[in-house]
């Protein structure tokens, strides 16, 4: 990691965004106390992760990717035992964990070896061992990566009840669109160093040369000549509709309406478009080439 | 809250989590093949080799026999658990948790313990019911075996705090400690009896202090005085325990 710097707002859902072995898992490994950082400084919850990494740890808790339940114990028995270690009283601790099972579909299977779960059902069993220590703090590792849809449906819908009850997430995930639809903001690194970080609608807009007018004429009318008009940087055809990159899509859709009304051309379809959150990402992490 | 409050209710804190995990290793491990294997069949083959066409008196037999059981038994579950957790991943969930690495390993130094003590029982109640065998101290027996089974389970803590993949090296490694150790260590032989060259040796096994405490309880003159091996116990317990934990945060460090 190089001079990573970004802090997160209570209650945000925070998405951290990088190709693989660009250094997300790196500090999220920093973060939860599984390696020790050599040198920089990070805080949770005003606890200093090096100074007083028990009381940073006691406010987090972990979904990594890769499930890491107890395979030999039941599925209840996981869940209660990560509410023991830390430190859950004994009356909270049954009810909270009966509540869990049942919000996340796993009450039926309570008695069953987590080592009899399915992949989604286990890391449904990941969520619910780590909601029940009650963190303010909830860190996700690709949480529906590999799983069926209503699994993943599932962990999307509890992320944004979370958010609505002040609990701060910091997730990392490939899934661009699940960034988009949970994130508050997002962060994107490349190469150990932090290269945007900004919320899903400003970074869309920040990338100003993949922003395009899509537009469609009448009657097969060819559309060559909008190349010409004040702004665009660059046509394309797309099928039947033509793409006119530009910096400022609202002046060009207006400049386009008025060439049209000139010419006599019908306009079936105009609409101005931003960069996905995919193609954001692959302009800033260098691996999509320039339109 | 004051600064001393605050203190002892983290330390009450990692005490509970040191239960806790106590608590997970005996419903996960206890029953591993491996320890069952390394903790309770073992003595029991090398009590059959060596007793077996041989007129050993008994009283000479028992106390090796449990000095023998508590150092098979106590180091044969600290071996497992943290390679079996890092194969599993969940160690790392373990110490992403608030609690420290003291508290993770002395809650897998605990487990070694009373599986120590509770399968060590066995051999006592035996070599008493079936043997000429008799305690002449049972406060001693029962100091020697609880700081024994604390040293002995440090050990197997220690030997598995190197980041290796797979408990089938770690085990490894922990036989290849353990079993040379048990022949100079005064366990089938008192060392008196034994060539003075093995009397050098022998002070760098624990196993020698907890051998040599458990043949005083049983009333034998031993080499080394019953007060000298509790200390040297509990020196040795603290050492190794604090050597395990300084290799666990080395290995942290690492991303290991």
């Amino acid at each position: 990691m190089d001079r990573v710097s970004f802090s997160v707002e209570r209650g945000e859902v925070f998405a951290f965004l990088g190709p693989n072995g660009a250094g997300k898992t790196t500090t999220v490994r920093m973060l939860t106390g599984v390696l020790s950082p050599t040198s920089g400084t990070a805080s949770i919850m005003g606890y200093d992760i090096r100074r007083q990494p028990l009381q940073s740890r006691a406010a987090i808790a972990v979904v990594p990717e890769e499930s890491n339940v107890y395979m030999d114990l039941s599925v209840r028995r996981n869940v209660l035992l990560m509410a023991e270690l830390y430190g859950v009283p004994r009356g909270r601790r049954i009810s909270e964990t009966d509540a869990l099972l049942q919000r996340l579909g796993l009450a039926d299977r309570a008695g069953q070896r987590a080592a009899a779960l399915s992949k989604g059902l286990r890391q449904r069993l990941v969520l619910a061992a780590a909601l029940v220590t009650g963190p303010e703090v909830l860190f996700l590792d690709e949480p529906t990566s590999g799983l069926d849809v209503h699994s993943a449906r599932l962990i999307r819908d509890i992320v944004t009840a979370l958010q609505r009850q002040g609990i701060t997430v910091f997730l990392t995930t490939h899934n661009m669109e699940e960034a988009g639809e949970l994130s508050s903001r997002i962060a994107i690194i490349r190469q150990g160093r932090l290269v945007a970080i900004d919320t899903p609608r400003r970074l869309r807009s920040a990338i100003r040369s993949s922003q395009f007018v899509e537009v469609g004429l009448g009657d097969g009318a060819s559309g060559e000549d909008l190349s010409g008009l004040d702004g665009v940087t660059g046509l394309e055809r797309s099928g039947e509709l033509w793409h006119l990159l530009t910096a400022d899509p609202g002046a060009t859709a207006s400049a386009v309406v008025k060439w049209a009304d000139g010419r006599g051309l019908e306009l079936t379809h105009i609409c101005t478009r931003k960069p996905s959150l995919e193609e954001v990402f692959l302009h800033l992490t260098g691996e999509g080439g320039d339109r | 809250m004051t600064d001393k409050a605050r203190r002892a209710a983290g330390w009450r804190r990692q005490a509970h989590g040191a239960i806790v995990v106590l608590k997970k290793n005996a419903l996960l491990y206890y029953l591993k093949p491996p320890v069952l294997i390394f903790g309770v069949l073992f003595p029991v083959f090398f009590y059959i080799a060596f007793r077996m066409g041989r007129p050993v008196p008994s009283e000479v037999v028992v106390p090796g026999m449990v000095a023998m059981a508590l150092w098979f038994t106590a180091s044969a579950v600290g071996p497992l658990v943290t390679p079996w957790e890092r194969v599993a991943k969940t160690y790392e969930r373990l110490i992403s948790t608030p609690l420290g690495v003291p508290a993770i390993l002395a809650g897998d130094v605990l487990s070694g313990f009373l599986f120590g003590i509770a399968i060590s029982a066995l051999p006592v109640a035996l070599g008493l019911l079936l043997s000429e065998a008799a305690v002449a101290s049972w406060p001693l027996l029962a100091g020697g075996a609880v700081l024994s089974a604390l040293c002995f389970s440090s050990m197997g803590v220690l030997l598995a705090a190197p980041p290796v993949r797979g408990p089938s090296n770690i085990m490894l490694l922990s036989n290849l400690v353990r079993l040379p150790l048990i022949f100079v260590s005064g366990v089938f032989v008192p060392l008196l009896e034994m060539p003075p060259w093995v009397r050098w040796v022998a002070p760098v096994s624990p196993l020698t202090y907890g051998a040599a405490v458990i043949r005083s309880a049983f009333g034998q003159t031993t080499w080394l005085s019953p007060g000298l091996s509790l200390a040297v116990l509990v020196v040795y317990s603290g050492v190794l325990f604090a050597l395990a934990c300084m290799f666990h945060r080395m290995g942290r460090s690492r991303g290991l």
